[in-house]
């Protein structure tokens, strides 16, 4: 029988049985929620936003003027505070926001500048966001009185207020825009995390399966009818077909839920992202570091867990491999704000880091082409070479039971695989 | 088409598990090995299947080195049972036998042909781990024979089991030799080992101690038992010289003896002293020989 036959057995079981078992299932329909949650946050956030009553503020105005104004500045910032211009005392005001027929009062008078001051009665000062709102009303208010009082001209006001305008222009050929960059923020830090995630999952779920087939004992079987070399491509295979399939279902569900809501998303959190225009440069280098980061932390997952002869132990042989992993994410997450930096720049070409931290450099910048060639050339080489000896260790690892879970157990997996051990 | 290991040795940096062991496994025969633990039993087992490679010395089957390009010719039932524990008995064996060259179909008519066998055909679709071990053990035999291999190794298939399914494995086990197929197996138990293989060899610390045919290891051993069950007081007769081993019974004592020639001096000896019951010559059990061979050598 072909080895090829037995590299499809063995894909085809690991596929189906890891998606037919309970925790994966689990795992890709709580991921569907929360995606479609996410992508619904607009509609989500409107919901609970419409079961808020409008709030009612008797204001009490000594001065009999502002309130009109109050009125008409706070109707075109907050619908859902209206103002009502109260005709009672001040005690049957504090009365009414006792029994709750208004949410508060507030008092308006003139100190002894001729500026407006006010008291705000409510409940509690739970809410702050209203007593801010109030309080900006009566500054714009107070700034309007002020000018007049001393003749400045409205002008010259809104002038000083003003922002000052600054363009930022790069003087690097092809670098990218302020706005450019923005958007290549976003989408670089969603596909970081795409990458970060699918490594720590499924290297992790690589190396327990190889721990379980370990640690039952059937791994003695399974190589005594096919090489384990096979064996453990087949299954990096298998799983990453399953990383296709849940991460396929992911991107799917997302896009035509967003698809569903676009009326509400364009020029809000989407566009933010940088997801309206996407650069076909920078997804296909997402895809390229997905897949090259994938097989090499794929293969070191297959090492490790051929060293360990109990599921328990195999958390723990991992963690070198994870450390790696979520350094490489942190460096990542640092490097968005400051692609440029020494520290981004080396660990770019370290392997180990190259899928994620390359991937931010050629999202945010314009690389040279040398420098992304040569970190993917030294990334293929370190896969090759781990898939080399992590061949050899995994041969030799299958057939090694021990209580220890020591790294130095490599060395002895080698020996194991050898001739002359 | 015999199995032949010529000069083996597996050497575990400063540690020999196997020692130049050369053997000629007849075809469709069973062969036995026996040893302690530790022996290098399963070391061996391990070379012939080509999961290790020896460090000297050549294997062949058939003329070629074993490896998987054969593996669906061959069959192996590990000393250490494994199998998924999550996997229902079905799955399990669709999986493994589809690894060994089988076609889902083919898998499905002989598991059923097993399992009606084994009188578990109501485990079919029960995962392992619900069942007990004595299954798990016929499941894991069912796993190392389903594909008809031409050539099967049993790693104690027998330990762990109850009597009455130690005599059903062992059934099987014939009937599979009775279709041509050639078995090594494994055992701590002698009389399994009598009562089953042709040939056998006896491994102690790597090196092959005992090696051939059962009747002619058993001639060769040379000494012989002698079980005299009399009326009167037999103690006497551990002073006889020839006499290599005594033990007292309660119906008189039972005696190891270094030919059939001192057994006819026991004989004169005891002939008038009174009333004999019993006085029978027998040959050497493999235990005697076991003990002999690998107790001596620790000596």
């Amino acid at each position: 029988m072909l080895p090829m036959n037995k590299f499809a057995i063995i894909l085809k079981h690991t596929y189906l049985s890891q998606l037919k078992s309970k925790s994966f299932i689990i795992m890709t329909v709580i991921s569907l929620l929360i995606i479609v949650g996410l992508t619904n946050i607009q509609n989500i956030v409107n919901m609970f936003a419409g079961e808020d009553q409008v709030k009612q503020i008797a204001v009490i105005d000594e001065t009999n003027e502002i309130v009109q104004l109050l009125q008409q500045n706070l109707a075109h910032m907050d619908e859902e505070l209206k103002i009502i211009d109260y005709d009672g005392t001040l005690e049957e005001g504090r009365e009414q926001v006792q029994s709750g027929e208004y949410f508060a009062l507030l008092m308006i008078r003139m100190d002894e500048e001729k500026l407006p001051a006010a008291t705000y009665y409510a409940l509690d000062l739970s809410n702050s966001q209203i007593p801010n709102q109030l309080e900006q009303g009566l500054r714009q208010i107070k700034t309007g009185m002020i000018t007049e009082q001393e003749g400045i001209e409205q002008e010259i006001i809104s002038k000083m207020f003003s922002p000052v305008p600054i363009e930022k222009i790069a003087l690097k050929e092809n670098a990218k825009t302020e706005e450019e960059l923005n958007q290549a923020r976003g989408l670089v830090y969603f596909m970081i995390f795409l990458i970060y995630f699918a490594v720590l999952i499924y290297g992790n779920m690589i190396a327990n399966q190889v721990a379980i087939e370990k640690s039952s004992r059937v791994m003695e079987i399974i190589v005594s009818s096919v090489s384990p070399i096979t064996q453990m491509f087949a299954k990096i295979a298998g799983i990453a077909l399953l990383g296709l399939t849940q991460f396929g279902l992911i991107l799917a569900t997302g896009y035509f839920s967003l698809l569903a809501n676009q009326s509400e998303m364009v020029g809000g959190v989407f566009e933010y992202f940088g997801f309206s225009e996407v650069p076909i440069g920078t997804l296909i280098y997402g895809v390229v570091f997905f897949i090259l980061g994938y097989l090499l932390y794929a293969m070191l997952a297959a090492m490790l867990g051929s060293l360990v002869s109990r599921i328990e132990d195999a958390q723990q042989i991992v963690t070198p491999m994870v450390l790696l992993v979520v350094a490489a994410f942190m460096i990542a997450v640092f490097g968005l704000n400051d692609p440029d930096s020494r520290l981004v720049v080396a660990t770019s070409f370290i392997p180990f880091f190259a899928p994620i931290i390359m991937f931010v450099r050629v999202g945010m910048l314009d690389i040279p082409l040398w420098e992304v060639s040569l970190s993917i050339g030294l990334l293929v080489a370190t896969i090759f070479f781990f898939a080399w000896i992590g061949a050899k260790v995994y041969k030799g690892g299958v057939l090694m039971y021990g209580r220890s879970t020591s790294l130095k157990d490599l060395k002895k997996a080698l020996q194991l695989s050898k001739k002359d051990a | 088409m015999t199995l032949v290991l010529d000069r083996i040795t597996k050497r575990f940096g400063s540690f020999t598990a196997v020692d130049h062991l050369s053997i000629d496994i007849p075809e469709k025969e069973i062969f036995g090995f026996l040893g302690a633990n530790g022996a290098g039993k399963t070391t061996t087992f391990r070379m012939i299947l080509g999961l290790l490679q020896p460090t000297e010395g050549v294997i062949s089957w058939n003329g070629a080195s074993p490896g998987y390009d054969h593996s669906h010719l061959i069959g192996y039932l590990p000393e250490e049972r494994g199998l998924y524990p999550k996997l229902t008995v079905k799955d399990q064996l669709i999986y493994l036998g589809q690894l060994r060259g089988m076609k889902k179909n083919e898998v499905l008519n002989e598991l059923d042909m097993w399992l009606e066998r084994f009188k578990i055909p109501e485990y079919k679709t029960k995962k392992v781990e619900e069942l007990s071990k004595g299954n798990q053990q016929k499941i894991q035999f069912i796993t190392a024979v389903i594909h008809k291999p031409e050539l099967l190794i049993l790693d104690e298939p027998f330990s762990g089991l109850d009597p009455v399914n130690v005599e059903m494995l062992k059934d099987a086990v014939l009937e599979i030799k009775e279709q041509g197929t050639t078995i090594v197996f494994s055992s701590h138990r002698m009389e399994h080992v009598e009562e089953l293989c042709e040939h056998l060899c006896i491994l102690h610390q790597g090196k092959p101690v005992v090696h051939g045919a059962l009747k002619q290891i058993k001639r060769d051993f040379g000494k012989k038992n002698v079980i005299v069950h009399a009326d009167f007081d037999v103690t006497y007769l551990q002073e006889i010289p020839g006499v290599t081993r005594f033990r007292k019974v309660p119906e008189g004592c039972e005696l190891q003896v270094e030919s059939e020639e001192i057994s006819q001096k026991i004989f004169q000896e005891i002939s008038g002293k009174g009333f004999v019951r019993t006085f029978d010559l027998e040959e050497p059990s493999l235990n005697d020989i076991f003990i002999e061979k690998v107790g001596a050598s620790y000596e």
